[in-house]
């Protein structure tokens, strides 16, 4: 009886053998609006297909071994395959499938594909969570990865996949709305930033004024996205009705106006809650030694607290960030733009690839975002 | 008599400074019953609009259904993440907990419109996709405040508990558990006031809720009826959330906190 050393890993591979048992490895639908056809695995294009298996039994297989770092390094390399069998099997099948009197066919990546990817990256985590490999190794592997797909897509790998077409025909749009994304959350933080250091200012001065303001931003934080874009509209309609250089501005009851001003008073909970309890960690001996030695208020502030509290206030950002990435994609319904715009097209048009079209830049620019300030923060530990 | 009439006075304003809290549910219920007949209202506010009040389903309908959605999908989402949260702090499954605890916390920064949007394919339009959503999404915050919880229960308490000769099972119902309350109805809470938010957006994949007014007033241009929608769904998160306020603080759950699960 063979030992199991790895049930995460044969878990894993049991998940991606019923994907690949039960759905579609690619969905093929005549034209956009028909019901798609599941092909399975097994009928997509024979060399990716059989490295795909291969590569799946050799994790299951190195379940059964003893986990060290050959064997951790031998997962990262099959999982690899598994990823670039996938890839490139679903382009090449799609290929096949592409047919010069059916321009409007679709190919749409299916449920087996999408489990197959996502053990495929687990299954790394996993051997990078047992094997802990130096962050530099992790970022320059992620970085391959990266660069691998960029080739691949480069070489029109991708070209016959409906995810790919919808890409390329909203291509000039879709930069244009990225910016306008990420150009709603920058806003947002910088008006954030903005009110939440008076507010956390005061919240430390007056115990009086803390319980006001933190229980009025915790109200402000419940209320749905939805309803108060929805709220903003009204009012600010009306305000630039009666003022004319409001609107000639660019300030209105839709668009990018009211999308700021939620995502601002959304983001200041978290940024005003951590920040305080960044500032009130600071340990009251430090600033006595600070003062002790000479320091006045301004210099104690801009050298003693605002260094011990930077790790707070990265953390605050990093969470103020991750949120609003999502929450701006809300911001789509009430004309703001951004990658949202794809999502709701997509629903309104039953056109799910191009709801992915804005739904996975989304989430990578989620990813993005928080490991960026994951590095920021570690940097911020380490210089203390 | 004089005293026991000053008595039932403090005990009168000590009961309802407990229920102080619940403020916003008579206006949530005032706002159910009153937006309604606010058509003048509406009117004044709204002069150009034909139709000021939204007509399409009552409010305590909407009202309603969005409850159902937000519950059922809390509860399916609930029931998952604690007992995986169990399952991944037991001996059995403690090799599972560092990929459990990324997943959680990845699966986190993934906007809840994405995960509502991607679950039309395999569940169409309407309800179905967005019940299925709410609750994926919702395990997730459980699920990491279960393991945070479990985690956090004091490694004497458990020693003590074995050493008196608790078996495993009394162990996780009569300590941990119990421990691990506070933490587990924070993100109870969490997910909660995060499913009334996406449970809104529902409606712009079909699903019935408060968001179906402020959806169809954004793609009719009524003002007026995003107002009343955003008024009561608004009014419907901070009773939720003032409600686990209150439930927090009351007798139940210290009873529980204090006594074991089986009031003990």
């Amino acid at each position: 009886m063979p030992v199991v050393h790895n049930r995460v890993l044969l878990a894993l591979c049991c998940a991606g053998a019923l994907g690949v048992g039960f759905g579609g490895f690619l969905e093929v639908a005549p034209n956009r609006l028909a019901r798609g056809l599941a092909l399975p695995l097994w009928q997509a294009p024979f060399p990716e297909a059989a490295a795909i298996i291969i590569f799946l039994s050799l994790l299951a297989l190195l379940a059964f071994m003893r986990q060290d770092k050959q064997r951790s390094i031998a997962t990262v390399l099959a999982a690899a395959g598994v990823l670039w069998g996938s890839l490139a099997g679903a382009g090449h099948f799609a290929a096949l499938l592409a047919r010069a009197d059916l321009p409007a066919a679709r190919s749409s990546l299916g449920l087996a594909f999408w489990t197959l990817v996502a053990i495929a990256f687990l299954a790394m985590v996993d051997a990078a969570q047992r094997a802990k490999p130096p962050l530099p190794l992790r970022i320059g592997f992620g970085l391959a990865l990266g660069v691998g797909f960029v080739l691949m897509a480069q070489a029109g790998t991708f070209a016959d996949l409906s995810l790919a077409k919808e890409f390329s025909s909203h291509r000039a749009i879709f930069f244009s709305q990225l910016w306008r994304h990420i150009g709603l959350v920058a806003g947002a933080l910088f008006f954030a930033l903005m009110i939440g250091a008076p507010l956390t200012a005061l919240a430390l001065r007056r115990a009086s004024m803390r319980c006001a303001i933190f229980s009025s931003l915790g109200v402000l934080q419940t209320i749905p996205s939805l309803a108060l874009f929805g709220v903003l509209i009204a009012p600010l309609s009306a305000l630039s009705a009666q003022w004319p250089f409001l609107h000639d501005v660019g300030i209105g009851g839709t668009g990018a106006a009211p999308a700021i001003i939620a995502l601002t008073l959304y983001a200041l909970l978290p940024l005003v809650r951590n920040s305080y309890t960044g500032f009130t960690e600071v340990a009251a001996e430090v600033k006595d030694a600070a003062a002790g030695i000479g320091f006045n208020a301004r210099q104690i502030f801009v050298s003693v607290e605002f260094p011990l509290a930077a790790p707070a206030l990265v953390s605050a950002l990093r969470v103020v960030t991750v949120q609003s990435v999502g929450l701006a994609a809300v911001a789509a319904l009430i004309g703001a733009g951004g990658l949202g715009a794809f999502v709701f097209q997509g629903i309104g048009q039953y056109v799910m690839d191009l709801v992915l079209v804005g739904a996975i830049p989304i989430v990578l620019l989620a990813l993005a975002a928080d490991f960026s300030f994951q590095m920021l923060l570690a940097a911020a530990r380490r210089r203390m | 008599m004089r005293a026991e009439l000053a008595a039932l006075f403090t005990k009168f304003v000590r009961y309802s400074a407990h229920w102080r809290g619940l403020w916003p549910a008579p206006l949530l219920i005032a706002a159910i019953v009153l937006v309604p007949a606010a058509g003048p209202l509406f009117h004044a506010l709204f002069p150009d609009l034909r139709n000021p009040i939204y007509g399409r389903a009552s409010f305590l309908e909407l009202t309603l259904a969005h409850c159902q959605l937000v519950a059922i999908s809390s509860f399916v989402a609930a029931a998952v993440g604690i007992g995986l949260g169990i399952f991944v702090t037991r001996e059995s499954g403690r090799e599972f907990a560092p990929i459990v605890s990324a997943i959680a916390a990845a699966g986190q920064t993934f906007p809840p419109i994405a995960v509502l949007a991607l679950a039309i394919p395999s569940l169409g339009y309407g309800a179905a996709p967005t019940l299925a959503a709410l609750a994926v999404y919702a395990i997730l915050p459980i699920l990491e405040a279960t393991i945070t919880g479990l985690h956090a229960v004091p490694a004497g308490a458990r020693d003590a508990a074995i050493g008196i000769g608790f078996a495993r099972s009394d162990l996780l119902r009569r300590i941990e558990l119990p421990l691990a309350l506070p933490f587990i109805v924070a993100g109870l809470r969490n997910a909660v006031i995060i499913n009334i938010g996406t449970a809104t957006i529902g409606s712009s994949v079909g699903a019935l809720s408060l968001g179906s007014p402020i959806i169809e007033g954004l793609s009719a241009s009524n003002p007026a009826y995003v107002l009343q929608g955003a008024i009561i769904v608004g009014l419907l998160a901070v009773t939720s959330d003032r409600l686990f306020d209150w439930l927090e603080g009351s007798r139940l759950f210290l009873d529980l906190k204090g006594g074991g699960f089986n009031g003990g």
